[in-house]
């Protein structure tokens, strides 16, 4: 029993980076899911069913696909990725950043689903409401669409800070799997049950996941529960 | 003061309707799918018109002639909509303020910005609701604070879709009271949109029928409603005369309440109102007779004498006619046979009879106070 608790410093590196990436991940992700949830559910546009195409792509490709497409990308000499170190300083190759861009990437289809249905369910004519009240777009956005739609936005973050937690396929063909840099829960029991007598670690390891994943799902019932309560009214 | 004048298609229909209104309470009536609620979100900026022109105050507000379309929010017109339409995640006080807070800053005669909301919660008996969700209201309370954020936003212009159509009757006579103290103490003009007579009579000073999308006839309540040939449109069910009466006194004997107006007495069931109190009264077309003498031996109470004006065209065995009681209009609904039996034309000296009875809840809840009394109206109904 106390083998099963007594983590080594190889195996809680793995578990802060693995909450660390799925962190940043949802943060990142966050405005620019909000920004293309609402085009998609309320602009009209040419091309918008390609873009919702593009949107769920990481949905229903293979992750090696995704992850590859990414190194191709974003990788050292991938023309993004060039672009951004040369501009900003900013490097996704082989670095924890790099795990947290897959993973942003492989949850963005969930998030932004989850909001763009939380937008189409707010009744337009509260806006309209809004508007004869004053009220200009910057300010039926943030006192009105906004509120409204907050249970969806909070199920769209904790579903990718969840998928991200689970990443692998994307994450280990971008970024390989290096410990203390880019080596994830997932690609660490991974790693373990590859190696004679990881066993033990990787159960250990295991039990970390599936406690994390369930506090994170629990914590999502509690705030979606209360912010529908909030929107309610009730 | 207000000019519409407006032209938009919806697939075939065509909302084609101008009218103008000097202010008080004007009624756009009509049944549903007529152009009402198209035609106030034109008014408010919620619909731009492929043509037209709307002036407020003066302001041109909408002119596709010019190339001017205010958008909503700088209009300063409340809008007061058929469901309310309160924001569900705000409180009612956070509800009544949200518009105050994009409002122009009141001038220093108003009394302060906290004295007006108190001034308006007064008016609409929210007070015990401030701190209370939408979720929380019944019906009535909702539409009762959604007129109070429309009024608190400054309005110069106060448009109100249906605001009663979801309530039932008691809640009806629960809010029309407030909606009249509106109309005569908060001097912001009203366009009201309605298919209900009733609420029409009692509450419009002008009148505008929509029909199909075109304006069919524009005036005073009371002489729109009297016209005949409207009736097809009005509805021949509750078509009837109103009479601007005031108290004149009470019969405690037999409970009765003595009405004056210039066509003559009326007595009906005691109204709980002072002597003095203008009321307006709705005579429906059904519940008045004709006679050719001044009856004997009859149990109605109120005879009034007058001439037939206007005889209307019959359809089926019915026909309405226009009776003039010492100025006053008076509409009254026979049988062709009847009107043939008495040899009934224009210029023809009457006498019409009511009964008292014939003031029943419909016709006393369509009564008015024109200025005073709405608590004492409340009880009615």
């Amino acid at each position: 029993m106390t083998q099963l608790l007594s983590f080594t410093p190889e195996e809680l590196t793995a578990i802060r980076l693995s909450l660390r990436v799925a962190f940043w991940a949802m943060l990142c992700s966050l405005p620019v899911g909000v920004a293309i949830a609402l085009l998609l559910a309320r602009g009209h546009f040419w091309g918008k069913s390609l873009l919702n195409a593009v949107v769920h792509l990481p949905l229903v490709m293979p992750p090696v696909v995704t992850g590859y497409l990414l190194l191709l990308m974003f990788g050292r000499r991938g023309p993004l990725g060039r672009l951004l170190a040369e501009s900003l300083g900013i490097v996704f190759a082989f670095r924890w950043t790099g795990a947290a861009l897959a993973c942003a990437v492989m949850g963005f289809p969930l998030m932004v689903r989850s909001m763009r249905l939380s937008i189409e369910a707010v009744d337009r004519r509260l806006e309209d409401a809004a508007r004869t009240l004053g009220a200009n777009a910057f300010w039926v956005f943030a006192t009105i669409t906004l509120p409204l739609i907050l249970p969806g936005i909070v199920a769209g973050m904790i579903l990718s800070f969840a998928r991200a937690l689970g990443e692998f396929g994307a994450t280990i063909t971008f970024v390989s799997n290096i410990p203390g840099e880019t080596q994830t829960l997932p690609t660490a029991i991974y790693t373990l049950i590859q190696v004679p007598g990881g066993d033990l670690a990787a159960f250990r390891l295991t039990l970390v996941s599936i406690a994390i994943s369930l506090a994170a799902l629990l914590a999502s019932e509690v705030l979606i529960e209360r912010a529908t309560r909030r929107v309610h009214g009730l | 003061m207000l000019r519409v004048a407006v032209e938009h298609h919806f697939g075939s229909f065509v909302l084609s309707a101008a009218f103008d209104s000097a202010g008080g309470l004007t009624a756009l009536f009509g049944r549903s799918g007529a152009g009402k609620t198209s035609l106030i979100n034109a008014i408010a900026g919620l619909l731009r018109p492929e043509r037209g022109r709307i002036l407020v105050d003066d302001e041109v507000l909408t002119d596709t002639e010019r190339g001017i379309f205010v958008p909503a929010r700088r209009r300063r017109i409340g809008y007061v909509f058929q469901e309310g339409r309160l924001f569900p995640h705000l409180s009612v006080h956070q509800n009544l303020l949200y518009g105050r807070w994009f409002a122009p800053p009141m001038d220093s005669k108003g009394g302060g910005r906290a004295g007006e909301v108190d001034q308006i919660v007064e008016l609409l008996g929210i007070g015990a609701l401030l701190h209370r969700r939408p979720a929380h209201l019944s019906g009535g309370e909702k539409q009762r604070v959604a007129i109070g954020r429309a009024l608190l936003a400054r309005p110069r212009l106060l448009v109100m879709d249906e605001p009663l159509a979801s309530l039932d009757e008691a809640r009806k006579t629960e809010i029309l009271p407030y909606i009249e103290r509106l109309r005569d103490e908060a001097g912001v003009p009203i366009v009201y949109v309605s298919h209900q007579v009733a609420e029409v009579a009692r509450l419009a000073t002008t009148m505008v029928v929509l029909s199909e999308g075109r304006v069919a006839a524009v005036g005073p309540t009371a002489a729109i409603m009297g016209r005949i040939d409207l009736f097809p449109l009005t509805g021949r069910a509750e078509a009837g005369a109103l009479l601007a009466t005031r108290v004149s006194g009470h019969d405690p004997v037999f409970g009765l309440t003595i009405l004056r107006a210039s066509a003559g007495e009326l007595r009906v069931p005691h109204l709980d109102l002072p002597v003095g109190a203008a009321l307006r009264v709705r005579i429906r077309a059904r519940d008045v007779m004709i006679a050719l003498q001044p009856p004997l031996g009859l149990s109605a109470l109120n005879v009034l004498p007058g001439t037939v004006v206007e005889i209307g065209r019959a359809e089926g065995p019915i026909v309405e006619m226009r009776l003039d009681c010492r100025g006053e209009a008076l509409i009254a609904r026979l049988t062709r046979r009847s009107v043939e039996t008495l040899g009934l034309a224009p210029g023809c000296p009457v006498y019409a009879v009511i009964k008292s009875i014939a003031f029943d809840h419909h016709a006393i809840a369509g009564a008015a106070p024109l200025s005073q009394g709405a608590d004492a109206e409340t009880r009615h109904g």
